[in-house]
């Protein structure tokens, strides 16, 4: 809404009208090179035979016809779905446990708070790494356990290939789960106390009052901590490489650490840029109508 | 004091809800215990001799404090073929985190404030298209950019990690100040304008004066983000200029010698000293930026 005073045709004056869009152009090329023609790239390798070095001969869908063939692939994928319901489950249930008794007018909020946060401020990394050690079947847990008396208790779950997945769970909810508790704090401080008032007078039970009228005015605050920790889930790969490293064999390979894997390691670009664009469409499929039901909302 | 209790669900009358008062503590105590576990863990393993972990448990707590571990972790740990500790990788990082946090910041305020207080035809459209950019899985430009990286010479370098970290900051950067301007009055532009200052005058003069708030909340963001990222520190960069994160794993996963545990955790606990920092110092702007981090502002 640039309003200058009407007046003849001025070099200076035009530019100074069209700063905004020249400062805003460069970033937005930026953006279009980078983000979007950086896509186009992948999507278009994904339909050629690329191999070691990335080739433009288009050949169709033959990529992602040897990606579903690849057993790897599925494992990938089905660890993905175990990984991403448990974390947003127990996330979101944590979450919602913590933000509801920390709203009970609890003195030290701010230090339980710090404290229930700080896992978040920490790289997956480090994460990885000390979980990695206490989970470690020879020093870890279970000599503690057994230490403690129970001679017979075993937890060897990051080196047995059907459990080592629930370990990556462990792990992210350690760190995600204040994420969760701070999402759904922020919306219990945004509902109206009026409305809670009304309900004691009311007689209604703290029980009654949560689940039938705090809870769903909070759906919203649901839909967006659901997104963002689906979103934290299909892109997790740090986790994945400092805690099990995709194993033991692949048994916790999930599809970005297999992206990886074959980009880097295996040198099958093809596959690599088909199964990205999985992972893309994935993303588009969840965040595209949140983003632009938000967007209206805020327009 | 008393009265202003009656907004809260829970309020104090007669036993019953005494005992309910004990048993909410016991469950935030609960928790605060299993989220510090971790952390007490690794300080204490840190500060153990091998002998010493190897005769103890988990939580037994050091007997006698040992730093060895720390100064191993920091300059004679083996990463790779390198046995310099951490120390060069962490320099590393501060060289690639300072810039990358600086320029995704300032591109990102001068964007947000161009897309909300100087809206032109299309404005929301730009902003759209450069926000779906902050959500994309970066598997699906990881190919393309380390080939732009080699043709850039970048392959491998401090300056490529920069230039990659500012590219895909750059949209949570205009985020957090698309959010921020949206609630700054439009009048206080309009009468500047009135007075004759232009796009950049009211930028520097006005705008950036009172987003001082907006600031600290991106740069912590962009700070955690850039420091903690693994992904395209791994893929991008080789041996010598591999940021800390990646040292960090190196050292945890190597295959060779014996398995020094203190040695990872005091390496783990100094990787993440930076962001912890942060954390702790200004902890409310942090936790303000995740949830703008939730798209909405």
């Amino acid at each position: 809404m640039a309003r200058s005073p009407i007046s003849q045709f001025s070099p200076a004056r035009w530019l100074e009208r069209r700063l905004p869009v020249i400062v805003v152009s460069p970033l937005f090329a930026l953006s279009l090179f980078f983000v979007y023609g950086f896509i186009a790239w992948t999507a278009y390798i994904s339909f050629t035979p690329s191999g070691v070095m990335p080739v433009y001969d288009f050949q169709g869908l033959a990529q992602y016809e040897r990606l579903w063939a690849t057993p790897r692939w599925y494992v990938a994928i089905k660890n993905l779905f175990i990984f991403s319901s448990l974390f947003i489950a127990i996330s979101m249930a944590i979450g919602i446990l913590l933000a509801i008794l920390l709203d009970q007018r609890v003195r030290a909020e701010g230090l339980i708070r710090t404290v229930y946060l700080y896992p978040m401020a920490l790289s997956f990394i480090v994460t990885g790494t000390v979980w990695k050690w206490m989970l470690n079947p020879g020093l870890g847990l279970q000599r503690l356990m057994r230490e403690a008396g129970f001679e017979n208790f075993t937890f060897d779950w990051l080196v047995n290939s059907h459990y080592a997945i629930y370990t990556l769970v462990i792990a992210a909810v350690w760190q995600s789960s204040g994420y969760a508790m701070a999402l759904f704090l922020a919306g219990l401080r945004s509902v109206d106390d009026e409305i809670l008032k009304a309900a004691a007078v009311d007689g209604s039970s703290p029980w009654k009052t949560y689940t039938s009228i705090v809870l769903p005015i909070l759906r919203p605050v649901f839909l967006s901590t659901v997104i963002i920790l689906a979103h934290l889930a299909i892109k997790s790969f740090d986790l994945v490489v400092a805690l099990t490293g995709g194993g033991p064999g692949y048994a916790t390979d999930m599809p970005a650490t297999f992206m990886y894997a074959f980009a880097f390691q295996r040198s099958e670009l093809g596959v690599a840029a088909a199964s990205a664009t999985m992972m893309l469409m994935t993303i588009i499929a969840i965040i595209v109508p949140y983003l632009y039901s938000e967007l209206r909302k805020t327009a | 004091m008393r009265a202003r209790r009656t907004s809260g669900i829970v309020r104090p009358k007669g036993l019953r809800s005494t005992l309910m008062r004990a048993l909410l503590f016991a469950v935030l105590g609960l928790f605060c215990l299993y989220y510090l576990v971790p952390l007490v863990v690794m300080v204490s393993t840190s500060l153990k001799t091998l002998a010493e972990i190897r005769e103890g448990t988990l939580l037994s707590l050091p007997r006698a404090i040992s730093f060895e571990a720390w100064a191993k972790a920091w300059d004679s740990a083996c990463v790779g073929v390198r046995c310099d500790g951490l120390r060069p990788f962490m320099w590393n990082s501060i060289a690639m985190a300072v810039p990358a946090v600086l320029l995704s910041t300032a591109l990102g305020a001068i964007n947000g404030y161009a897309l909300t207080k100087w809206r032109f035809p299309g404005a929301d459209w730009i902003f759209a298209l450069i926000l779906f950019g902050a959500f994309i899985p970066f598997q699906v430009i990881l190919l393309p950019m380390a080939r732009t990286l080699g043709l850039l010479n970048l392959a491998g370098t401090v300056p490529g990690l920069i230039l990659v970290h500012t590219v895909y900051g750059l949209a949570f950067t205009t985020l957090f100040f698309r959010n921020f301007f949206v609630g700054v009055s439009n009048g206080i532009v309009q009468a500047a304008q009135v007075d004759g200052a232009g796009f950049f005058g009211i930028f520097f003069r006005i705008v950036l004066p009172m987003s001082i708030p907006a600031i600290v909340v991106t740069v912590i963001w962009q700070f955690t983000q850039i420091w903690n990222d693994f992904l395209f520190g791994v893929a991008f960069t080789v041996g010598d200029s591999n940021p800390v994160t990646v040292a960090l794993n190196n050292i945890v996963n190597t295959s060779t010698g014996v398995k020094e545990y203190n040695v990872d955790m005091a390496a783990a606990i100094i990787a993440a000293l930076p962001t912890m920092l942060v954390y702790v110092v200004a902890g409310a702007y942090f936790v303000r930026g995740l949830s703008a981090g939730a798209v909405k502002g």
